[in-house]
């Protein structure tokens, strides 16, 4: 096995952790201020087929993020406003909005579907010259590198600043908080539209960069999987983006222990990304204590207090 | 009471209507052309298998023009949903109906119980009945042709293939390839990796990737989506696409692909029932019936290695050349088809281990 071999597995692991890794962060917000969005799967194929569509017509990539952002963001507002002008519940309109997307993103594909774009490669020019790590760090598409800076500025967001306890408090107990003086609607609605948004911009870096086309259902269950990943890493930023990138480098192996001739059954290791990840992040977070310090304590439930 | 009154007298004309139609119906029988229906379990625009059934069904409307009407279902689950769906065509008037996916067999069957008199013919599946036919094309032929294209455009004599699941029909394409490959290319050796899916666009292409990464400079698929052959494209290598062309996703990496051309099969059946001689039977229509075909060579493949392919092509068409004949060996070399002899159609549709040249081990 040499370097080169390696590198290129370390470069895979980064290009299919990315969409879970952006959505998962998306969600983490979200649920942060207390509301649970089951919608993931339906935002990403709105915000694929969507920014697909433009950057089909427009023949720029940038243009077609737009779309895919604000597609993911409108679908999100339209949860919102179900769930916090309605009061309907949060896991059936979550899931409301999956089925939406899934028919609603198929139905304007429909004539897509066959088509394609010109791919565009992005590389930064000097550092991906360097050996090993050009490979694998700099030579990857812009996303990859502003979904690492999301993350960053996410973790900073809790960490550090006081819009981040904020939101926090809102999660926590929105009674309190509005007993304060903060808007928890404004809040939530800010939360749950960050977290469209960031899914749009996952649907349209698979169908934008990852594989430049649209088909019906192209996310294949990825929304789901970003869904579990906030959970099991106890909603906490750092251990969402490692079980992104674990998830990612666990499915690149079941194709890598494949092409070396292992003879396990390949539906056996097709099971390998999701026990491994489950694992890692339950046994990271075993600890009750600590589970309850990160876990929004008002997670999924409505909130009815004065407007 | 008055209201129920005008409700009844407006059934009673609606029913009077009703089969009024019928009755002309009845009396313009004769002149009537025959319903053709047609169901598919994905979008006519998925540019792979629904896609080519289409173009079969507009085929057969260009060949038997007013004879025929036809209809389609796109999106059909496989199972409860596909019955109801098929159960409506028939009593919709349709006389013969093509369900196009092996998840329909069941349902099928089910559905020609109730309606004796409508004509099923079902692809891919091996159960039949007095009014069920079952039909495929040898995608095998042209897998045995793209594995030669494949063996003579290689430079790292190591070729690649995206499978779904380790089921005879995608084993017996990948041996085919092989036997393709190594007929041109005595070196030549294939690399199999499984997706466990039969559509994901991104593991697919991660897949071919993987496979690229190891030295791989020429990809093919038994996978539904471009994935593979997006991911040649990026990689500058060669790739040969499944189902239908696939050269949009891949301009200078798509070489050709193996295509179905269902047409022909089509208009014959119609026409079959359209002159009564229909009878139920298992069509596995090959080159010669021209059930299948190459889509057209990429510019990057130079003239010998067409005349290598056409000839071959042509061999196969005419019945002289037969892609399982022997002598052919099994991966720890020992004989399983001897000289002179070729493999029966039984044989071929259980194959369940790999012929030389493919490296790995089948999964169980």
């Amino acid at each position: 096995m040499d370097i080169d071999f390696i590198a290129n597995i370390l470069f895979a692991t980064i290009r299919m952790g990315t969409p879970l890794l952006i959505v998962a962060i998306g969600e983490l917000v979200c649920e942060k201020s207390g509301v649970l969005n089951l919608g993931q799967e339906g935002m990403m194929l709105m915000g694929a087929v969507v920014g697909f569509m433009i950057a089909f017509h427009t023949d720029s990539l940038f243009i077609g993020f737009i779309g895919a952002v604000t597609a993911g963001a409108l679908m999100a507002l339209l949860f919102a406003i179900v769930t916090m002008h309605f009061y309907a519940n949060q896991v059936a309109t979550g899931l409301a909005l999956t089925i939406l997307g899934v028919g609603l993103s198929g139905f304007m594909g429909r004539s897509y579907v066959g088509e394609a774009l010109a791919s565009a490669d992005f590389q930064i020019p000097l550092l991906s010259s360097i050996p090993f790590f050009g490979k694998v760090l700099f030579s990857h598409d812009l996303l990859v590198y502003i979904s690492i800076g999301l993350a960053v500025a996410v973790y900073w967001f809790f960490k550090s600043t006081r819009a981040g306890l904020v939101v926090k408090a809102v999660g926590e107990s929105p009674e309190s908080a509005q007993s304060l003086g903060l808007s928890v609607l404004k809040v939530r609605y800010l939360a749950i539209v960050f977290g469209g948004a960031m899914a749009g911009l996952a649907g349209g870096y698979l169908s934008l960069i990852d594989t430049p086309l649209w088909a019906e259902n192209m996310t294949a269950g990825r929304g789901w999987i970003a869904l579990a990943l906030v959970v099991f890493a106890s909603w906490r930023v750092e251990r969402a983006v490692f079980g992104a990138y674990l998830f990612g480098f666990m499915s690149i192996m079941h194709l890598v222990l494949q092409s070396f001739g292992l003879s396990v059954s390949s539906n056996l290791l097709a099971t390998l990304p999701y026990v491994a990840t489950v694992v890692v992040l339950v046994l990271l977070s075993r600890n009750q204590q600590r589970i309850k310090l990160f876990a929004p304590m008002s997670l999924g439930k409505s909130f009815h207090g004065a407007h | 009471m008055f209201a129920i009154r005008k409700y009844c007298l407006f059934k009673v004309l609606i029913i009077g209507l009703l089969s009024l139609g019928f009755s002309t119906i009845a009396f313009a029988k004769d002149h009537d052309p025959l319903k053709v229906a047609f169901v598919y379990v994905g979008p006519t625009g998925d540019a792979g298998w629904t896609y080519a059934h289409d173009e079969a069904r507009k085929y057969m409307e260009s060949k038997l023009g007013k004879q025929v009407k036809t209809t389609y279902v796109e999106n059909v689950a496989e199972g409860a949903d596909a019955e109801r769906v098929i159960t409506e065509l028939a009593r919709a008037g349709n006389k013969l109906i093509f369900t196009t996916s092996f998840g329909y067999m069941n349902p099928t069957l089910k559905v020609a119980k109730k309606f004796p008199d409508v004509k099923f013919e079902h692809a891919s599946g091996y159960k039949r009945s007095k009014n069920v036919g079952t039909y495929f094309d040898r995608v095998y032929q042209g897998r045995y042709l793209t594995g030669m294209v494949a063996g003579l455009m290689t430079k790292t004599d190591l070729l690649g293939y995206v499978g779904s699941f380790p089921i005879p029909e995608v084993i017996r394409g990948i041996n085919a390839f092989t036997l393709g490959a190594r007929a041109v290319n005595p070196t030549a050796e294939v690399k199999v990796v499984w997706v466990s899916s039969w559509y994901d666009p991104g593991k697919e292409s991660e897949a071919a990737n993987t496979m690229i990464n190891m030295g791989v400079d020429v990809v093919t698929q038994h996978t539904d989506s471009p994935g593979p052959i997006n991911a040649a494209e990026k990689k500058g290598v060669y790739a040969i696409g499944y189902h239908s062309d696939m050269s949009v996703y891949g301009p200078k990496a798509h070489l050709t692909a193996t295509q179905h051309n269902w047409g022909p099969l089509y208009a014959a059946k119609a026409k079959s029932v359209l002159d009564g001689s229909w009878k139920s039977e298992d069509v596995w229509g090959g080159l010669s019936d021209n059930a299948l075909d190459l889509a057209p060579y990429n510019k990057a493949v130079p003239k010998h290695v067409r005349a290598v392919v056409d000839h071959a092509k042509s061999l196969i068409a005419q019945g002289k050349l037969h892609p399982f004949a022997g002598p052919i060996n099994n991966q720890s070399g020992k004989q399983m088809v001897p000289a002179g002899k070729a493999m029966t159609d039984g044989e071929m549709l259980g194959m369940k281990w790999y012929v030389e040249g493919v490296q790995g081990k089948l999964p169980k």
